[in-house]
């Protein structure tokens, strides 16, 4: 398992229930660790608070998004029915908003959506076709299915091996591993 | 765990609350196994071949139909001036009110947090996504030349002319097109977590190359997750105005003409309201096989069955009080136009359609206010179909008795289907039936990730 060039990438806690794995990240943020993250099958309710995981961008972004949209959409229909193309239906004023609403309230959802969905995916980082929590065996077995982990990365400036896995140990883990960035 | 709720007599009130959204004694991993084997482990077996052969041999009749449409030209319908609309039109309103049920069990219920949706939603969305598919053929082909349908889109065109944004047709375009693409981001969304649990209980290396691409990388994270549940809380609350409105607009392409029988306020409510009517019988015209032919019944409960049968039966009194409505506005208004055609739904040529149309669509489903029918397998399969039988006939009655009797007797006209209108719609039905079969085979059919979540709420309360 020792390569050569491997690096290391963290240490990781198995739990066996959502709640074990709530307390154990409760603990883990309480003893001042930064650079962690846990590892779920699902979404665990309270787990981003346990962890000290402020607000995401998402909901804003999305509403940038959706504005983009709405605004982008409705300036455009103005301009092409209005300053490009004007057309002459039945003496109607050329800029007969009401008409316009359905599909600038289109272009709002549509905007509002893709930037939800497309913003979540590039703030996750995603695609990621590998990372070095995948290394772990029972992980990469397990982690989708019905296990539930926690890492604390190297890179935390109160990360040391030896302690940082005896901390782990103290949580009454099902295993402690080590993380080989490979 | 509540392990007699299942044996207990089903119709004491008492008991039928606690009637569970899954069956009791389901662990994180049996459930997982249980979803994911369909698509990893299970063999074909003739039955999914024999049932995949035929949807695909009507699949082959919708490319014969559409071929000859594309030679011929839309003179080969049975269309005409003035009844322009026809099949087309009836199948578009059709298919396009199926994809509804999807999104509002996916969508609203989510917002609603009803935990019945969860066994649910994920095939309902790809029936949403798959009969969107559906309907977008026939505005395509409907216009003679889809070839040049990229005329209805706005782009910069050397000749210098743009769409006319005050057309309902317009509306149309942008209602459906944003409609199928805010249904797949939602259907993927819910789906990644799921391919990440494919990927790493695949047992072949090419399947895991597949769905780990598909999950692009997805571990778990409770970082990913956080701003997982944002995006997807937000699109559930984006997708809930959208599926209002798509209907909305498409019920404008009538009501904003001023036919007779179109021209009325109450088509946007009426027609939201029977489109989650269809829907939801199509959903369970597919879930009652479904979950009998993959053994699903332990996540698709008899509680599922009777919560959609309960909507049906609340959406279907909506659509009667639609119908009743159009009735008396007609004859309250004092316009002769309106109150003649409305004489004609009742003696005219095609009152036999609008007869079955009642029968199908607000007699019959009367039926699910008695417990018994609400929870007969049997009977919920037979009267989805005929309320989808129902919601066809409505919009029949809608596009062809108002156009075949328009303001002027020198305008009126009689209208019948020809044999490759039939074929067209058939084939439809082809297509839709034949990526049904595939979804089952391909993707898991339930998410497994809100299953686990469900088992993690179930062991909760019982701790």
């Amino acid at each position: 398992m020792e390569q050569q060039h491997s690096q290391l990438y963290g240490v990781m806690a198995e739990f066996e229930t959502a709640n074990q794995l709530l307390r154990a990240a409760e603990k883990v943020r309480d003893a001042g660790y930064k650079h962690m993250d846990a590892y779920a099958p699902f979404p665990v309710e309270g787990l981003s608070e346990a962890l000290g995981l402020g607000r995401n961008l998402v909901p804003l972004l999305t509403l940038c998004g959706g504005l983009c949209g709405g605004l982008g959409g409705f300036g455009f229909e103005y301009w092409v029915n209005v300053v490009s193309y004007p057309m002459n239906v039945a003496g109607r004023p050329l800029n007969s908003w009401p008409a316009f609403i359905p599909v600038t309230f289109e272009l709002t959802v549509l905007g509002a959506a893709l930037t939800a969905v497309f913003g979540m995916i590039a703030l996750n980082g995603l695609p990621r076709p590998h990372h070095p929590v995948f290394n772990v065996h029972r992980f990469a077995s397990r982690a989708t299915t019905d296990k539930f982990f926690i890492c604390i990365e190297a890179t935390d400036p109160k990360f040391s091996l030896a302690d940082t896995a005896r901390f782990l140990e103290s949580l009454h883990p099902q295993h402690v591993t080590e993380v080989q960035d490979e | 765990m509540s392990v007699p709720t299942t044996t207990a007599p089903a119709n004491h009130p008492e008991i039928r609350r606690l009637v569970p959204v899954l069956a009791p004694g389901y662990t994180y991993e049996s459930v997982t196994e249980k979803i994911s084997d369909v698509v990893l482990k299970r063999p074909l077996g003739i039955p999914w071949l024999a049932g995949f052969a035929l949807a695909f041999t009507f699949l082959m009749v919708l490319t014969v139909a559409v071929t000859w449409l594309i030679a011929k030209g839309v003179g080969i319908w049975g269309i005409n001036i003035p009844i322009g609309w026809g099949f087309a039109i009836v199948n578009f309103v059709w298919w396009i009110g199926i994809g509804h049920a999807g999104t509002l069990i996916s969508a609203i219920l989510f917002l609603l947090n009803q935990k019945w949706r969860t066994s649910i939603n994920r095939f309902a969305e790809a029936m949403t996504l798959f009969a969107v598919a559906c309907a977008g053929i026939f505005p395509l082909i409907h216009t003679g030349r889809p070839w040049m349908a990229y005329y209805m889109f706005p782009y910069p065109s050397t000749m210098g002319i743009w769409p006319q944004f005050r057309s309902p047709l317009i509306w149309d375009v942008f209602a459906v097109s944003t409609y199928g693409t805010v249904s797949l981001l939602f259907w993927f969304v819910g789906l990644i977590p799921d391919l990440a649990t494919l990927r790493d209980r695949a047992p072949h290396k090419w399947q895991a190359y597949i769905f780990g691409g598909l999950a692009m990388g997805w571990r778990g994270s409770a970082r990913h997750w956080h701003r997982y549940q944002s995006a997807y809380m937000l699109l559930a609350g984006l997708a809930t105005p959208l599926v209002l409105s798509v209907h909305t607009v498409v019920s404008f392409d009538f009501s904003v003409a001023i036919v007779p029988g179109w021209h009325t306020t109450i088509f946007p409510p009426y027609f939201v309201a029977g489109a989650i009517y269809s829907g939801f019988a199509m959903v369970l015209t597919i879930a009652i096989p479904l979950r009998k032919a993959y053994g699903l019944e332990d996540f698709i409960t008899m509680r599922h069955l009777e919560n959609m049968a309960k909507v049906m039966l609340a959406t279907g009194l909506i659509v009667a009080y639609g119908y009743f409505f159009e009735f008396f506005l007609a004859r309250y208004s004092g316009n002769k136009f309106d109150m003649f055609l409305v004489d004609q739904r009742l003696h005219g040529p095609y009152a036999p359609y609008y007869y079955a149309l009642i029968l199908c669509n607000i007699l019959t489903p009367q039926l699910l206010w008695i417990g018994k029918v609400r929870r007969s397998v049997f009977m919920l399969f037979i009267l989805s179909l005929i309320i989808n039988l129902g919601m066809w006939l409505e919009r029949f009655v809608i596009v062809v008795i108002s156009l075949t009797r328009d303001f002027m007797p020198s305008a009126w006209g009689r209208y019948s289907a020809t044999v490759w209108d039939y074929a067209t719609f058939l084939g439809t039905l082809g297509l839709f039936t034949t990526l049904l079969f595939l979804f089952a085979r391909a993707l898991p059919a339930i998410s497994i990730a809100e299953m686990r979540e469900l088992v993690a709420h179930q062991s909760g309360e019982h701790e």
